[in-house]
């Protein structure tokens, strides 16, 4: 496959000195100082890492092994500065070789790569032979420049929303509630008596959904919520703040935001008493609810359990709750999210799924948990427009593994790698469709009024 | 949302007591109407209510004494009020109210959400939003001023004041440094404070004066708590939500000082000890005690009482702490290794739940009561001991005044019950 793009527009020939204009940069590095820089080095590496880190930093035998896992340096070229190795040669062990003593400006390019340059997909980990965590030492960097309040513009508005709505899309309270009446009104064209329960304290699961649902998906709440009916399922929606499981501030190091989210979506679940939460097609949500937000508030583990949408078809395919009225014929290909095969085991189910609703379902290669990341996630796609280019030159791996499935459907169980996809497939001229299971399950089930 | 668990002992002391049981079929309101759903029950048990749909984009709510009169495009959040009344969101002709006992408010808006309550129920409050404008209406009446965006909506425990945070600038996407700066504020009866922050959470009320505190942020990184706008002198990590001592008026909140929580008021540290987390605090009704629910390490969560923890601890989670009326006894709802149960000054009771919802304490501080779920219904336990019954749905248990009876509601086969029970009918 070729690129059909001019190879220098936009790329940092010299990663040292990036092109690339972002406000979010620009206007922090200009308020640091050294003194600065260096303590908040400090402090972070004294007070916020700890054995892990260390053993990290020391295990490392810089063997670059991590290399070929990498869908960034695999798609520019096999450039060093690309490898997993290489990225935290340039940010942390920079830092840390330079005692904190970092000039503002490679501050602002450790931003950039630890943002924009690395999806925290964690596949290096895969094949590191010390198993080290290198996701874990971007996370760490970007820790660093949260502190230093240099991060990029777009992905820093997203943090500021979550932070005054709780939610990333800025949705506002009234917004929120009449987007779910107004879907439940459509969906009542559809099934007369159907209901998106608000506030229904003691159901057994409440759904939960990242704000791009609300802002300009709502279709995928009106299927979510045909399924739950077809399937007899006891759940509800809240009407208040704690709906939207995202969290892009655990992307941007801001771990006191990250908390203050995940608490609010908990409570919010506790407060109405449920057994579960059944949470929508999104990975990086999955990763905040299940391991890192959780955690950091001191829960070992979620305090209410957290099925993921793979999960919840395959029980109700498994349970035969939902029949398959006939199976989508078009040729499909499933993209594994790595926050929820990878990082959380799903991909068998996911299979099961695919396989339930859909006859002609090809895999692509590598798979499973060797799948490559689609590029979007960890955050990079929230930093925006001014990082597309690099993110779509960063994975052409992915589009090479789509291409040779033939495929006209790429089942993405994810909302970043759905964009994602979406932008690999506009850029490479793909010509796939990218799609969530939802959207195929809701269109071969067989529904209440079709029997 | 509503408080409706609670009820003090001056509401309980008229209602009826001496009759053991009353029921209401509720067969006959599905037969009637299209569909029926959010099926409420009153706090003294006397009435059950709930949203009817009547024919196509016309809803209507039915109670025990038949239905309304009026009928709605639309109704949500059905809740009965705690002195008896029965409150909704309504839509008439695409604009929304609140409905109180089939009355829509006069004023109307393009979307009413939020509601709040006085602690007697006698005053509510929503949030609303009209020409994307956002503000409080109380009682019918609506702030004056109105803002860009509201939440953290709060009203005080007699009712005479509502807060929320608000949002006095616009802002437009990607403006970062403008939102730094603070575009966020509180806004007490309206009346914003004289400062901006980069965000306000929390807004609490002072249990008997016109002052509010509310978590702050300033920049990034920096957390602290504003007391009718004026941030104390330090700055934290991290804050949980503010609580007024109501003896003395001094506002305590949790902070994060490095990565441990402690118990700060008025700025200053009022626990010595760090907790991985402290959330939840509350202060005894003699205003004696503060407790809180606290991670004493990584998943071992407990009660602490004035900065000791209990030394059980559970796995999973703690919530929703409350004392006895005579402060000596606290419980809480604990979860550990999947199994919901409550403990009381740290004992567990030996039974263990599905679901439990917050605890109760009777009058004389003598019995806690709950409601849960378990054995594939839901019933009540009393100090551990489970009620023999298993229903389609169930309320919290209300103590009569003098604490020998307790109320039961619940709803089972297609019938609503309440039934008034010796607390000597437990099995033990």
């Amino acid at each position: 496959m070729t690129e059909p793009v001019v190879k220098t527009d936009g790329h940092p020939e010299n990663p040292q000195e990036s092109p690339i204009k972002d406000e979010g940069l620009e206007a922090g590095v200009a308020n640091l100082s050294g003194d600065r820089i260096e303590k908040v080095i400090h402090q972070i590496l004294k007070d916020e890492t700890a054995a892990r880190f260390k053993a990290y930093i020391e295990t490392c035998v810089h063997c670059g092994l991590c290399s070929n896992a990498c869908h960034f340096y695999l798609s520019n070229d096999k450039n060093p500065a690309f490898s997993p190795a290489g990225k935290v040669k340039q940010t942390i062990w920079e830092m840390m070789k330079r005692k904190g003593r970092v000039a503002p400006d490679s501050i602002r390019r450790m931003s950039e790569i630890a943002h924009t340059e690395c999806n925290l997909c964690k596949r290096c980990s895969m094949y590191c032979p010390f198993g080290i965590d290198i996701a874990y030492m971007m996370l760490v960097v970007r820790r660093i420049c949260h502190k230093l309040e240099v991060t990029p513009l777009y992905i820093q508005d997203t943090v500021n929303s979550h932070s005054a709505t709780m939610n990333q899309m800025w949705v506002k309270e009234d917004e929120w509630v009449d987007t779910l009446q107004w879907q439940e009104e459509d969906a009542r064209e559809e099934i007369p008596d159907i209901r998106i329960p608000l506030e229904k304290e003691g159901a057994e699961i409440m759904y939960s959904v990242i704000a791009p649902e609300p802002k300009f998906q709502a279709e995928l709440i009106y299927q979510a919520a045909i399924l739950m009916k077809t399937a007899g399922v006891d759940w509800t929606m809240p009407a208040t703040p704690g709906w939207d499981n995202s969290d892009m501030a655990m992307y941007t190091g801001d771990n006191e935001i990250m908390g203050r989210l995940k608490r609010k979506h908990f409570e919010t679940a506790m407060r109405l008493r449920v057994k579960k939460i059944v949470m929508g097609e999104c990975g990086h949500a999955f990763r905040s609810v299940y391991d890192m937000g959780n955690r950091w508030l001191g829960w070992r583990m979620p305090p209410v359990r957290i099925v993921h949408a793979i999960e919840f078809y395959y029980d109700l395919l498994k349970a035969g709750k939902i029949k398959i009225k006939k199976k989508y014929q078009e040729p499909v290909t499933l993209h594994d999210p790595c926050n929820v095969s990878r990082g959380g085991g799903l991909h068998e189910k996911a299979r099961y799924v695919v396989n339930a609703i859909c006859e002609n379902f090809t895999e692509m290669h590598p798979n499973r948990e060797h799948n490559y990341c689609c590029a979007a996630g960890g955050g990079v796609i929230n930093c925006g427009p001014p990082y597309k280019l690099n993110r779509m030159r960063g994975n052409r791996v992915k589009a090479d593994q789509i291409a040779d499935t033939k495929a006209k459907i790429v089942i993405a169980p994810c909302h970043n790698c759905h964009s994602g996809l979406e932008d690999i497939s506009r850029h490479y001229k793909l010509d796939v469709e990218i799609k969530f299971l939802i959207n195929i399950l809701y269109e071969v089930m067989e529904k209440p009024s079709q029997e | 949302m509503l408080p409706i668990g609670g009820c003090q002992m001056n509401q309980t002391k008229n209602w009826d007591w001496n009759t053991a049981e009353k029921i209401v079929s509720l067969k006959e309101w599905g037969d009637e109407a299209n569909w029926v759903e959010d099926f409420q029950i009153s706090g003294d048990g006397e009435q059950v209510a709930a949203i009817v749909n009547i024919g196509p984009e016309e809803f209507s709510v039915r109670t025990g004494n038949g239905q309304w009169d009026t009928s709605f495009d639309k109704i949500w959040n059905l809740r009965f009020l705690l002195d008896g009344r029965l409150a909704a969101f309504v839509s008439i002709d695409g604009e929304w109210t609140v409905a109180v006992d089939d009355n829509p408010w006069e004023n109307r808006f393009e979307y009413v959400w939020n509601l709040v309550s006085s602690q007697d129920g006698a005053h509510i409050a929503a949030a609303f939003q009209a020409d994307r404008k956002y503000g409080m209406v109380q009682d019918d009446a609506p702030w004056e001023q109105t803002y860009y965006n509201i939440s953290e909506m709060a009203m005080s425990p007699d009712g005479s004041h509502t807060a929320a945070s608000v949002q006095t600038v616009s802002l437009n996407e990607g403006e970062i440094g403008k939102f730094a700066a603070g575009v966020f504020t509180a806004a007490l009866n309206g009346k914003a404070w004289n400062r901006n922050f980069t965000n306000v959470w929390k807004v609490a009320f002072h249990p008997s004066r016109e002052s509010i505190a509310a978590e702050i942020r300033l920049g990034r990184s920096d957390y602290t708590i504003a007391v009718d706008g004026i941030p104390w002198n330090r700055n934290y990590n991290a804050v949980w939500e503010p609580c007024y001592d109501p003896a003395t008026g001094a506002v305590t909140a949790p902070v994060r000082i490095g990565s441990a929580w402690y118990l700060a008021e008025n700025g200053d540290i009022l626990w010595d000890r760090g907790f991985v987390q402290l959330w939840h605090h509350l202060f005894s009704p003699d205003s004696r005690k503060i407790a809180a629910v606290v991670a004493t390490d990584f998943g071992k969560w407990t009660i602490a009482v004035d900065g000791k923890p209990w030394r059980v601890n559970f796995d999973e989670l703690v919530m929703d702490p409350v004392f006895s009326p005579d402060s000596q006894k606290l419980a809480a709802i604990v979860k550990n290794r999947g199994q919901w149960s409550i403990a009381v000054d740290g004992k567990v009771w030996d039974s263990h739940f599905d679901m439990t919802w917050k605890p109760v304490f009777s009058p004389d501080s003598q019995f806690a009561a709950v409601a849960v779920e378990s054995e594939g219904g839901y019933t009540f336990a009393l100090n551990g001991r489970i009620w023999n019954d298993r229903y389609q749905a169930v309320r919290d248990p209300v103590f009569s005044p003098s604490g020998d009876k307790m109320l039961l509601r619940y709803i089972h086969d297609g019938r609503y019950f309440r039934k008034v029970i010796s607390t000597g009918d437990f099995p033990s």
